[in-house]
């Protein structure tokens, strides 16, 4: 076990280098340095001067040097003014040190951001805090809305209450956050005026069920169904199984085996989809930000994209790219925790 | 100034009315279909289950939008109107005397013609890239999931590679105007669409390879009506002039086709370990088969069922994704009538106006849970047999 866990994360490590090297080329690409230089100086920016502008700070360095000092594995030369001499940092609003030395992401330095003015890391922590209780509430209602749906489900295959949760849970997969999102609006907010159509108040105001319910519900939907349709594929099989024959032989009623004998063993593969929707509600969290505009995770990378912010955007692509792979692995691990029929060697 | 509206009872009508075209070809098709679905095979099967004639019937429904929306669309979905600007449903635009079914946007156009019009870019786009996506996934997946090894673990690696990234970063990063200044796009196309006819070519050569002048005929028959598509396509360079792409849209296929192919192999592969183990493929090998020709004709065939399910959901799934694009106005033109946009354009001023968010969002949702329905009606079917 110990081994396979070891072997999983130097795989991890590795697609992890791979991609932010992915990364890392695209957003260094020529139009897109253009961009930056454009949006750090002004608009009627001469092409020499936006030439001189990265060049000066460092952007015209080779490829492969600046991905190492990003990494932290190449040192990084301070900025030397040609006129006084003396080392001025890159960026006015984040202090870099004037001696070389190694600064990247392995020795915890994400650089900055050039459209918050900020350093990344500053940046990036409330939003990922903000985030985590977006998440936790989705989570919170997700899960156990989507297990008791599709254990009523699959409890009794083909009866009317199966057709009817189905036939829903089908629906919600239809609809991504930006379809349920906009009917939400228009039911809650726009007609009943029950809740706020916007999030902006909980990131400095606090949540309440009056900001935050329309984010969390049309969320959380999406995932519901599919969560709901494999809890229900997997409860049908464990309802087809022996000893849930014996159980009932034996004069057990419906309800105790359900509860004491089905679901537990019904509940094993749900747990890894439920690990799986992570990569999918990254996607679910940014859309959902931008249209409720909630000041998270999600909201600082669509900032990021749209400028061009290399350093903040590098910063989100690692943090979800590594929330993506440690779900698998703990998929992985879990299931076969949970499974004692699962040996992995 | 005020103006003249049709009144409840006249949108509804007015929207039967102008979907005529639809409903006659649906009413044929399904009048057909249902006279002869003994003999229909897997497609007769799906008039047997109230779920597949829902789903057949709305897929059906947004196909016939597509084909004849020339004819439903009152007006140019690209055109302004100055008095029609967030007009309610059902107002009468003065100049033509016709009405604007579902209102006006906040720049005057149509909503109605807009939405009959999206329904051509998607469904156009979205099958497509799943083709696409199948193809490449499957040519790469059979390999895979038959020799095993090495070629299984770097196959894998780079599929878990692109799955790791989460959609809407890929996009971002993938559909830029930047991007398209560079030949990456190209690139990548020239990449994915020659799998196609590397896939044609092998299908035939293992059948037919000792045939050689069946053979000749369909290799030629493939190369041209391949490389006609690909010139057209990766090069834009089409000399005939029939396939054209503007560069934003090939932009988004690619990244579509991209994002959704390491799926179809993770499918493939699995599909094809499970297949290989059969009897008839023991004995496909005891005649002293080549592996391509097992794994296009002995595997490939008996994985059918689940793929055909799997590319249902699959183009509902791309239909979100080019929905998220034109949420996110990445790639489409602004002005784009495609169902995402419009969804982006609306939402934005909700508080104000609904009318002109709620055709794009129930068109694009009423497809999606079609094809999710003829999904369910496809696998319930294949599980019978």
């Amino acid at each position: 076990m110990l081994s396979f866990i070891i072997r999983r994360l130097g795989v991890m490590a590795l697609t992890m280098l791979c991609l932010t090297l992915v990364v890392f080329f695209l957003i260094n690409l020529e139009p897109n340095l253009r961009k930056l230089a454009i949006s750090q100086l002004d608009m009627r920016a001469s092409v020499e001067d936006q030439e001189r502008w990265l060049q000066r700070n460092g952007y015209r360095q080779n490829f492969f040097v600046r991905y190492g000092q990003w990494l932290g594995v190449l040192p990084k030369q301070p900025n030397i003014d040609p006129n006084t001499g003396r080392a001025v940092p890159r960026f006015s609003f984040c202090d870099e040190p004037a001696t070389v030395r190694y600064s990247g992401v392995l020795q915890g330095d994400l650089g900055c951001s050039t459209k918050f003015k900020v350093p990344v890391a500053e940046k990036l922590l409330p939003a990922l805090g903000a985030t985590g209780i977006l998440m936790f509430w989705v989570m919170a209602v997700m899960v156990p809305v989507s297990l008791i749906v599709g254990v009523l489900a699959g409890m009794r295959e083909g009866s009317r209450l199966d057709r009817t949760l189905s036939v829903a849970s089908i629906t919600t997969t239809a609809t991504p956050e930006y379809v349920s999102g906009v009917i939400f609006t228009v039911i809650f907010a726009s007609w009943l005026g029950w809740l706020n159509g916007s999030a902006a108040s909980a990131t400095n105001q606090g949540v309440t069920f009056y900001n935050f319910t329309l984010p969390v519900m049309t969320m959380a939907i999406y995932g519901t169904g599919y969560i709901a349709r494999m809890t229900r594929a997997s409860m049908v099989e464990v309802m087809t199984q022996q000893y849930i024959r014996t159980a009932r032989l034996k004069g057990l009623s419906f309800n105790a085996v359900v509860i004491k004998h089905a679901l537990r063993n019904a509940l094993i593969a749900p747990f890894t989809v439920i690990m799986l929707q992570f990569p999918w509600l990254l996607t679910g969290v940014v859309i959902v930000e931008v249209m409720f505009r909630y000041q998270g995770f999600g909201f600082a990378l669509v900032e990021a994209a749209a400028n061009n912010d290399i350093d903040l955007l590098l910063a989100c692509s690692l943090i979800s790219v590594f929330v993506v792979l440690s779900t698998q692995l703990i998929s992985d691990v879990g299931y076969a925790l949970l499974n004692p029929r699962i040996r992995v060697r | 100034m005020q103006l003249e509206t049709i009144g409840f009872f006249g949108i509804l009508f007015g929207v039967i009315e102008r979907f005529w075209p639809v409903w006659a070809a649906l009413a044929v098709v399904l009048a057909l279909s249902m006279r002869y679905k003994k003999r229909l095979g897997l497609y007769g099967h799906l008039y047997d289950s109230g779920v597949g004639i829902a789903g057949l019937t709305i897929c059906l429904f947004w196909l016939f939008t597509a084909i004849f929306a020339d004819t439903i669309a009152p007006f140019d979905p690209l055109r302004q109107f100055p008095v029609m600007k967030d007009a309610m449903p059902g107002s009468i635009e003065p100049e033509s005397g016709m009405a604007f079914l579902f209102g006006g946007d906040r720049l005057a156009r149509d909503v109605f013609s807009r939405m009959v019009f999206g329904s051509q870019i998607v469904l156009v786009i979205a099958p497509a890239a799943t083709l696409f996506a199948l193809m490449v996934g499957t040519t790469l997946g059979l390999p895979a999931g038959y020799y095993g090894g090495r070629i299984d673990s770097v196959l894998s690696f780079l599929a878990n590679l692109v799955l790791a990234f989460p959609v809407i970063l890929l996009f971002y990063l993938l559909v830029t105007p930047g991007i398209r200044e560079t030949s990456i796009p190209q690139w990548l196309a020239g990449i994915f669409f020659i799998f196609p006819i590397i896939f044609f070519s092998t299908l035939f050569y293992t059948r037919y390879g000792g045939r050689p002048r069946l053979f000749a005929v369909q290799l030629a028959a493939t190369l041209l009506i391949g490389g006609w598509i690909y010139i057209g396509l990766v090069f834009d360079a089409d000399p005939l002039g029939i396939i054209s792409i503007r560069p934003n849209e090939l932009n988004i296929f690619v990244a579509v086709v991209f994002a959704s192919s390491p799926g179809v192999f993770r499918i493939v592969r699995g599909l094809v370990m499970d297949i290989k183990t059969r009897d008839y493929v023991a004995a496909a090998q005891t005649r002293g088969e080549g592996p391509w020709y097992i794994m296009l004709w002995e595997v490939l065939p008996n994985a059918r069922g689940p793929l055909i399910v799997d590319v249902c959901l699959r183009i509902g799934y791309t239909t979100i994704l080019l929905g998220t694009l034109g949420y996110f106005g990445l790639g489409l033109a602004p002005e784009s009538p495609d169902w995402g946009t419009g969804i982006k354009e609306s939402s934005r001023l909700l508080r104000l106006y609904i009318h002109p968010a709620l055709p794009p969002v129930v068109a694009l949702m009423s497809f999606v849970l079609g094809l999710n329905l003829l999904a369910d009606a496809l696998r319930e079917q294949s599980l019978k047999d």
